[in-house]
């Protein structure tokens, strides 16, 4: 029992980040029914700037820091999103879905060999932004610190997401926008403005998700977002795409899932659990947990 | 047989070539025309997937892995067994008729693994079924990398080799044979199904055509071929390893499929041809310009980017 609840504490934190990553994929989603393949990337890129930042002159050692580090990150990771949406993503606007995903795809490559050229294929350790201790100890079971800032950084994150999207301006246009582009159009929202938003704000998640995966993982490297990305879609889908609150929940069953296999049965089957979660749900229950089903039109 | 004096002319050129290239050439660049010929019956086989018939499959190392492995095992483990036969079968084609029997077995085995995983993934629309393709290929992955008995992440090792060395005539005969399939299939009156499926679906599907049918058909042949090449491949290299399928492996045969233009037959076979040339082309270029055999994989990945959006400003042209 001491060990179910200490996996799913690691599992949770775990999730929590699959969660931020998710939010991105589905927002994407919902707005321009595209799976931004390049988002995986977007992560990495917050991941390789936290480490930058430090080794320019960044201290280490207390949350000031981290939180200094994760401002940085979002920012540069809010700049890339909406670099790749700008150069890529808009001029096939009006091209076939399965054009643009193959754009995307493209997107995703460039970002992670340029990656390899620029920054070395080799792992690079993460700074240690905050210093790893316990802060909790019951009977066995285990919180360290870095795990509690994982898990109230995700919960600040999502709520000022949540206060974005349902109480401001903009967020009213992104569910006008996701909704229908062309009526959104008609009662004047200023369309590509809104895409360009959603992209900055599922970016900047990204790039969160990115330093708070350093601090609980050893190293870094160009290639760190091909998987968690593409896991971080199939809990978007598991969750119901396009659906805020499913990604949320989509990321932390995912994470809990995976750390459950890992330390059950063999780590070297975590990589294929994803996979068969995604089959599952597309067959049993393809628009998702949350999602709403569609009648398909002509 | 009409076609039977085309079939035996081309073994003869095949068979002639083998020898007169094996004269001629450094085993080097033999490997390299020989990986050329891999090429193209990979990206043929996935250009009938997802050029012809407008799916959009991510995963098509997977099948390759599964004829690799198939054919793989049954020349390691089920053809020492068969020595009975020796007596049936005459020694000089012996090895043949075996490697053969191999190289079935690991094209119907990813054909059958590619009929069951076309059963749930093939009812899927574009990018989900991208994904999904994606998600399978990775299990296979996964697969061999935990099975004992074919070594596990440290490879499957002491793979035969084709037997008398005719490499080059395997190699291309697959290769032949896939894109003469592929031609004749897509354009036979029969063949235009997969067209009637990708241009649109409701339509195509209001006049009778089952399009599960003819996807789950193009899918089933498109892994045959390459189980296929999978085998030959195994056979070829002497060990293989799980990561030699990966998720790359897939986007490599996508992104010859996309630069030939989808649904072309010799577009593809010249990107192909192309693509595996290239990194080898940098890599002799004289010193200032050999540095950009490093950027072989950006220019890959630009190369996507700036098809797409050429093809998309001519799309949007023949809309205005």
């Amino acid at each position: 029992m001491t060990e179910f609840i200490q996996q799913l504490i690691n599992g949770l934190a775990w999730g929590s980040i699959y969660a931020l990553i998710a939010l991105g994929y589905t927002m994407v989603y919902g707005i321009l029914r595209l799976i931004n393949f390049a988002h995986g990337e977007v992560y990495m890129m917050g991941a390789m700037t936290g480490y930058y930042a430090v080794q320019w002159g960044m201290g280490t050692g207390s949350l000031f820091h981290l939180a200094a580090v994760l401002c940085i990150a979002m920012i540069v990771c809010s700049l890339l999103g909406w670099a790749i949406e700008r150069g890529a993503y808009r001029p096939m606007r009006k091209a076939p879905r399965l054009n643009v995903l193959i754009t995307a795809i493209g997107v995703s490559l460039f970002l992670q060999f340029s990656g390899q050229y620029i920054f070395g294929a080799d792992p690079k350790p993460f700074p240690p932004l905050i210093e790893n201790k316990n802060i909790l100890n019951f009977e066995g079971i285990v919180l360290s610190n870095i795990q509690l800032t994982i898990f109230i950084s995700s919960i600040l994150l999502m709520l000022g997401l949540r206060y974005i999207v349902l109480k401001t301006q903009m967020g009213k246009a992104m569910r006008a926008v996701s909704y229908d582009h062309t009526a959104s159009y008609l009662v004047g929202i200023n369309v590509n403005r809104v895409i360009s938003f959603t992209f900055i704000l599922g970016s900047a998640l990204a790039g969160a998700a990115g330093i708070l995966v350093g601090i609980s993982n050893p190293t870094v490297n160009p290639l760190m977002g091909l998987m968690p990305g593409i896991k971080a879609f199939v809990a978007a889908v598991l969750g119901g795409i396009g659906n805020i609150p499913g990604a949320l929940i989509g990321g932390l069953i995912m994470g809990v899932a995976e750390t459950m296999v890992s330390g059950y049965l063999s780590g070297t089957y975590r990589d294929a659990l994803a996979f068969i979660i995604l089959i599952l749900i597309l067959v049993i229950r393809p628009q998702g947990l949350l999602g709403k089903t569609t009648q398909e039109k002509v | 047989m009409k076609q039977a004096p085309a079939i035996v002319l081309t073994i003869v050129l095949l068979i002639l070539s083998h020898y007169l290239l094996n004269a001629l050439i450094n085993p080097y660049y033999l490997r390299v025309i020989l990986l050329i010929g891999l090429s193209i019956t990979l990206a043929t086989s996935l250009n009938l997937i997802n050029g012809y018939t407008g799916l959009f499959s991510l995963g098509h190392a997977g099948f390759m892995a599964v004829g690799a492995y198939s054919a793989a095992a049954v020349s390691v483990f089920l053809i020492p067994k068969l020595a009975f036969l020796n007596g049936l079968i005459p020694e000089l084609i012996r090895g043949e008729v075996f490697f053969v029997l191999s190289l079935l077995a690991g094209a119907c085995a990813a054909a059958l693994v590619g009929f069951m995983i076309g059963l749930p993934t093939l009812r899927l629309r574009g990018d989900y079924l991208a994904i999904a393709t994606l998600g399978f290929a990775e299990i296979i992955k996964v697969f061999f990398n935990n099975l004992e008995a074919v070594g596990k992440a440290k490879g499957f090792t002491g793979i035969p080799a084709i037997p008398h060395a005719v490499n080059f005539f395997w190699v291309f005969f697959i290769a032949v044979t896939c894109v003469w399939v592929v031609g004749k299939m897509t354009s036979s009156s029969k063949g235009k199904d997969f067209a009637a499926v990708r241009e649109d679906e409701i339509a195509s599907s209001s006049l009778g055509l089952s399009h599960f049918k003819v996807k789950m058909k193009a899918f089933v042949i498109g892994s045959f071929f390459a189980g296929l090449g999978g085998g030959v491949y195994a056979h070829l290299e002497g060990t293989i390893y799980p990561e030699n399928f990966n998720i790359l492996k897939s986007i490599e045969f996508v992104v010859m499929v996309v630069l030939g233009g989808m649904g072309r037959l010799w577009g593809v076979v010249l990107a192909a041809a192309f693509l595996t040339l290239l990194p080898e082309l940098l890599r002799e270029l004289p010193p200032p310009f050999s540095i950009l055999s490093q950027f072989r994989m950006i220019l890959y990945s630009l190369i996507i980017i700036i098809t797409m959006l050429i093809r998309s400003k001519s799309f949007a042209k023949s809309i205005n």
